[in-house]
């Protein structure tokens, strides 16, 4: 039975960090819809940026250096970058800034109108994110490095033999402590019930006294702050490129199950797609021909969608007739 | 009715004009609300009423007039900045937080006492708890005062119609506002519910001494419960005083009868 082959444990395993991973993309979309009610097209293209702010600030990286070299400025590099903890904390001053921008720009003129517009307004945020990221910090593959362990455990392989990267055992704890206190923010303080009366009734809560602006620019900014930590944890893994602002895509099947304005599904969701995933993989993939890691996650999704559109944890859609 | 000792002047209207595009929602309406009294606004329907409260809450804003609150002029203001000055509402569709339950939902209607900044309600800590258990014992306060008890966790979505209704006051009256607007608080409901909500309004009235300013059809309501009423019909105000004096307004009359307009 196969629940006697110890190379399901490691797959299982391998699958629950893989989930996690992507759980950590989908935790900045649910925020946004939970409290705008905006799918944010541009979710995993922020990560991407990032990743590139934090790779720019630890090397030292001069912005927009192509730019600057059409005019004779031919430098890329300061000479010194900043230490990590400097960069991190630099990364997130950024992310905040752009949240504020984006509240500006693209959703104080939108304010009334359709969820459908709002989106498309966000699948152009997307472009020019990543046109811009791509004028700063140039668009070859970084590497990022901020001192988080790599390599297989080595306790845990020499205890079971099994093949667990430290790296993807760090995400896993970052991943929930972030979980875990969004959670409590969202569930018992002020703010966190002001982000939930936002998106209920706009109405209601400029009544209450509750600044929509306000509101937004924290949510994005706290959208900014996973993106930034999912951005690094994909980045430590494979590297800074622009096929990272990809992951988003492979969040929406996480979203579809766990329901888009859940948090803790969000982080069920990931599991049960990456240890779907992993699993299907391995044991029915090689009778169908192998490859099916790249459309199991989206199948699992439409089964959802045709029996459990509110996924597993999203807020049951009733229309009172 | 005893006679109430009549106060200053806490909120006036000047000369409100209130246009959507070619549309004259309210012109030239002047009115006063003194403090500590209930004034119903009263009128046929698309007489202006909602907009006017819409204009005394801030969401609109007239082309021309003035609002004066607490004798200042009020320039121009964001929606949620009117609800620190002191003014709350109820809306005629009922705008509550669905998706909350009763007792979150009147929690936020003491958004405005939560002083304590972000950092400090993270970490939950002195200032932060201290205010968390002050508000919600003045939250508890509303729900014995609103008999509502049975319903604090139940998801608002869920509850029936009145119920709904007794929330949305609940919630306006957790901010403790010097001036409460309903907006057809009575819409909907039998004659037990309307009797128990007329007697809340009046225990907030007199215990409390809050301003009321009310939106209402039901003219039995209106005769009981308001010091002094205004009437609207198609913009204008054409009627000002005491109950008595109102039903025997000619043009009130006419505007409820359906005289045909010049």
């Amino acid at each position: 039975m196969f629940f006697l082959d110890p190379f399901f444990y490691e797959i299982l395993i391998s699958g629950l960090l893989a989930g996690v991973m992507y759980a950590l993309v989908a935790l900045g979309f649910v925020l946004i819809f939970k409290a705008s009610g905006i799918f944010n097209f541009a979710q995993g293209v922020l990560a991407l940026f990032a990743a590139l702010t934090l790779v720019g600030f630890q090397t030292g990286q001069i912005p927009f250096a192509h730019l600057l070299s059409l005019f004779g400025l031919h430098a890329t590099h300061w000479g010194a970058g900043f230490p990590t903890i400097v960069a991190l904390l630099f990364s997130l001053g950024v992310m905040v800034l752009l949240a504020w921008l984006i509240v500006q720009i693209v959703l104080k003129p939108l304010v009334n109108q359709e969820g459908i517009i709002l989106f498309m307004a966000t699948i152009g945020l997307a472009y020019v994110l990543e046109g811009v990221g791509d004028l700063m910090w140039g668009a070859n593959v970084k590497e990022l490095n901020i001192g988080l362990p790599e390599g297989p455990s080595e306790i845990i392989l020499d205890a079971t033999d099994m093949f667990i990267d430290k790296l993807e055992i760090s995400a896993a704890i970052v991943a929930i402590v972030l979980v875990v206190s969004l959670t409590l923010f969202s569930q018992y303080t002020k703010m966190g019930r002001a982000l939930r009366a936002v998106a209920d009734d706009h109405q209601a809560a400029l009544s209450v006294g509750i600044s929509l602006e306000t509101i937004w620019w924290i949510v994005w900014s706290v959208s900014g702050l996973v993106a930034l930590v999912a951005g690094v944890m994909w980045g430590a893994k494979s590297g800074v490129q622009f096929s990272l602002s990809l992951i988003a895509l492979k969040a929406l099947p996480v979203l579809m199950l766990g329901g888009f304005t859940s948090i803790p599904g969000a982080i069920v969701g990931g599991l049960i797609i990456g240890v779907g995933e992993k699993l299907f993989e391995f044991y029915i993939g090689p009778l169908i021909g192998g490859a099916t890691e790249n459309w199991f996650a989206y199948m699992l999704a439409l089964l959802f969608l045709l029996f459990r559109p509110q996924g597993l944890f999203g807020e049951k859609i009733i229309e009172r007739v | 009715m005893e006679e109430k000792k009549k106060n200053n002047t806490i909120m006036e209207v000047k000369d409100i004009t209130l246009r959507f595009g070619g549309v004259t929602a309210i012109e030239g309406v002047s009115f006063d609300i003194l403090e500590g009294e209930v004034r119903a606004i009263i009128g046929p329907n698309g007489a202006g009423k909602s907009s006017m409260l819409n204009v005394i809450n801030g969401f609109y804003h007239p082309q021309e007039g003035e609002v004066w609150f607490n004798g200042q002029k009020r320039g121009a203001m964001k929606p949620y900045q009117i609800a620190y000055q002191g003014i709350a509402r109820t809306f005629q569709n009922i705008a509550l937080f669905k998706g909350m339950s009763t007792l979150d939902n009147i929690m936020t209607g003491r958004f405005t006492h939560m002083k304590s900044g972000m950092i400090s309600q993270v970490f939950w800590k002195g200032k932060a708890e201290k205010e968390e258990y002050e508000n919600r014992e003045a939250v508890e306060k509303v729900i014995d005062f609103l008999e509502i008890q049975t319903i604090r966790k139940t998801e608002v979505g869920k509850l029936p119609y009145g119920l709904q209704k007794r929330v949305e006051l609940g919630r306006a009256l957790a901010a403790e506002p010097k001036l409460l607007l309903l907006d057809e608080p009575m819409a909907g409901m039998n004659v037990e519910e309307k009797e128990d909500m007329s007697r809340f309004i009046l225990d907030v009235n007199e215990e409390f001494g809050t301003t009321v300013a009310l939106i209402e059809h039901d003219m039995g309501v209106v005769m009981d419960i308001a010091d002094r009423v205004v009437v609207m019909d198609y913009g204008k105000n054409i009627g000002d005083g005491t109950p008595k004096e109102i039903v025997s307004n000619q043009k009130v009359i006419d505007a409820y009868l359906g005289v045909s307009h010049d």
